[in-house]
């Protein structure tokens, strides 16, 4: 049975050790900071969280190590980010107008019979955008795959092999937080949802984004104004049926229902959950549980209690 | 609700102990909501206001207060404000412009310093003072050799904190570089703004006029400059992404219009501009009257605006609304999206001046190169 913890971010309020306790791990923890990028060897206060029993995977380091031993994956890595941000830039732009739309016929007053259906049907177009960009995501990935072989290549995979030597180890794993993009970049690389499967994970802030299917990027209150959500990369799949939403109450204009439940109904069938400081998530097999005080969105875009047993 | 001023005016022993006193007490220009009031002590025979407020008489004249040597004017001002100005002190046939000699808050420009009014709501921007906490970047004195220009230019490089060589990263050439490092704080901004994640870490090219007002106004020659010499330099030394989407060209003032000018006549190259208060005077009949130094702004201008092109994908415009330029900045807003650029405008009510500049810099930075602060959660 699929164990999976998702957090509230961990810098103020500390929860990962009560969840560790609960679990009862008593061995050693695989830590992955690579979202926190050169900082990532920086971990003095998460080892001591987590009962200094901190094995951390140096994913970000490794990285660095394989791109520097082999410029030829390098180089093919860069191809790859080149087209990934060419793409979300084309995305992008076609989302802004979706986005423009659908934001006005969400707040617009008149006959539900005759604006819900135009909403839903806008909506759809979201959806279907949204599903389009993760798939055009998921061939560049894959296309990386199939011509550069990554597996087979000596720097990688020596990293890789080390990584699934300390997992193996490892009785659970703890996915910090950072640059989203980084951390599911280099997890990837280093191939290390595979041997994660089978362990306990523990994840908050970005660790719980890349959890999910789909990474959903979001910030309401960025000083060049607010953007729009928008779906950044193929998550890990770990942690299914949930939309992380780190610092939701800082980033997101909580208040603002018909935004709040448009980014909800968009989304659907996954549930948005706020992951503020001391939230949590409990993924039993394939059910979700949420402590008190943990929301999520609902369709009317008001934060609710996540889970009726945390109402 | 009854001014200072006119308390003081009131008072019933209104001598020189009073007058100490009233100074003493306040500070200045005296704020008091929409009311700012200026004051001045000594003997002269008149005293003026000179400011650079488009659309305000360029001098006010101050009141003497009965039986005393305290001069005094008070004007409204909406909320948000903020300009420069001096006093003209006359005495006879001789007048003298100086600084206000109770208001300690000056900006400084390359004609020198000016006395600045700050209105109720306005605040400097807390990202453009220094941050302990944030990592410095790096300035780099180097000189590039046989230029357009027949000779040796100097080039300061900017290169953010924790830079990487095996990082690629957006480049933005400044003109009047030094300018915008010693008057508009560009240097503290970028750090600060980069330290907040609002800003992508950037690399920065701040380029240095001989001549300003003559290289400025569509030179053919400082356009070859940036485009085949600075752009190039860079991006052979220094790991930039080098693409158009990726290269920003700044400037305000005639630097607006070099950095316009120089993307109009190598379209394709810069993807993005930052044009601050550009000068970009134009006619659409008759002669030029802004005086010799704008006639080849307004030839270009003209010709721009005739046939406009693709200079760039995206741009930021600011302009003051106390500026004299603000019909023409804001002229070129609508003019610029109807032609299919992407266009972000602001407007503060500011003059044409580098604290201006300075205070628009985040919004401009991070609406260009956006910081990694949508894909941080820590």
């Amino acid at each position: 049975m699929r164990r999976v913890v998702v957090l509230g971010p961990q810098r103020h309020v500390i929860t990962v050790t009560e969840e560790l306790n609960l679990l009862g791990i008593s061995g050693r923890i695989a830590t992955i900071t690579a979202g926190w990028q050169e900082r990532e060897s920086e971990d003095d206060e998460l080892s001591a969280a987590l009962g200094n029993r901190a094995v951390n995977l140096r994913l970000h380091a490794r990285t660095d190590d394989v791109f520097a031993q082999d410029r030829q994956l390098f180089a093919a890595h860069r191809h790859r980010q080149d087209n990934l941000r060419q793409l979300q830039d084309i995305y992008r732009m076609r989302l802004d107008h979706l986005m423009a739309a659908a934001s006005v016929l969400m707040s617009r007053q008149g006959p539900a019979a005759l604006l819900e259906p135009e909403r839903q049907d806008t909506i759809e177009q979201l959806q279907a955008l949204d599903a389009h960009h993760l798939r055009r995501i998921r061939d560049v990935h894959d296309a990386f795959e199939a011509q550069e072989l990554p597996g087979e290549r000596r720097a990688l995979a020596q990293h890789r092999a080390e990584v699934q030597g300390i997992l193996a180890e490892c009785e659970a794993v703890a996915v910090a937080g950072g640059h989203v993009s980084t951390l599911i970049g280099r997890m990837r690389l280093m191939d290390v949802a595979a041997g994660m499967l089978d362990k306990p994970i523990l994840a908050w802030s970005a660790g719980a984004m890349v959890l999910t299917d789909r990474v959903v990027a979001f910030h309401d209150r960025p000083p060049e104004g607010a953007g729009n959500p928008e779906v950044l990369d193929v998550g890990l799949g770990l942690a299914p049926g949930i939309i992380a939403l780190p610092h939701a109450t800082a980033r997101l204009k909580l208040d603002d229902a018909p935004r709040m439940a448009l980014f909800s109904r968009r989304f659907f069938p996954a549930d948005c959950i706020c992951l503020d400081p001391g939230d949590r998530g409990r993924l039993d097999g394939r059910t979700w549980h949420f402590v008190a005080g943990t929301r999520r969105l609902s369709r009317d875009g008001v934060p609710v209690a996540a889970s009726p047993e945390a109402a | 609700m009854i001014l200072a001023i006119h308390q003081l005016e009131r008072h019933p022993d209104l001598d020189s102990r009073a007058v100490d006193s009233f100074i003493r007490r306040h500070h200045f220009p005296l704020i008091e909501g929409p009311r700012v009031t200026f004051v001045w002590r000594g003997h002269a025979d008149a005293v003026h206001l000179r400011h650079w407020v488009f659309g305000l008489a360029s001098a006010q004249p101050f009141h003497r207060l009965s039986h005393t040597d305290l001069w005094y004017l008070t004007i409204d001002l909406p909320r948000g404000s903020r300009f420069e100005y001096k006093f003209d002190v006359v005495r006879g046939s001789h007048s003298q412009w100086i600084r206000d000699p109770l208001n300690p808050n000056i900006a400084h420009d390359p004609f020198g310093a000016n006395s600045v009014c700050q209105a109720e709501g306005y605040e400097v921007p807390d990202w453009c003072l220094n941050d302990p906490d944030a990592r410095q970047g790096t300035l780099h004195e180097l000189m590039l050799n046989n230029t357009a220009f027949g000779g040796p230019r100097p080039l300061t490089v900017y290169l953010p904190a924790r830079y990487r060589e095996t990082r690629r990263y957006p480049l933005l050439i400044v003109h009047d570089g030094g300018d915008y490092l010693r008057y508009a704080r560009l240097k503290t901004v970028l750090d600060n703004l980069i330290h907040r994640l609002e800003v992508a870490p950037m690399i920065v090219a701040l380029t240095h006029p001989k001549n300003r007002m003559d290289e400025y106004p569509n030179d053919p020659h400082h356009a070859q400059y940036i485009v085949e010499q600075v752009l190039p330099f860079m991006e052979r030394n220094y790991p930039v992404f080098g693409t158009p989407a990726q290269r920003c060209l700044m400037g305000a003032s005639f630097g607006g219009v070099a950095s316009l000018s120089t993307a109009w006549r190598y379209p394709g190259v810069f993807g993005k501009l930052l044009l601050q208060s550009g000068s970009f005077a134009f006619t659409d009949i008759g002669e030029n009257k802004r005086g010799p130094a704008f006639d080849r702004v307004v030839q270009f201008v003209n010709a721009f605006r005739e046939n406009p092109g693709r200079p760039a994908e995206k741009v930021y415009m600011s302009c003051g609304t106390y500026e004299s330029l603000i019909y023409e900045n804001r002229s070129m807003v609508p003019f610029l999206q109807s032609h299919g650029l992407e266009v972000r405008y602001d407007e503060a009510r500011d003059g044409h001046n580098w604290e201006n500049w300075r205070d628009r810099q985040q919004s401009a930075l991070a609406w260009l190169f956006p910081g990694p602060l949508w894909f941080v959660y820590e």
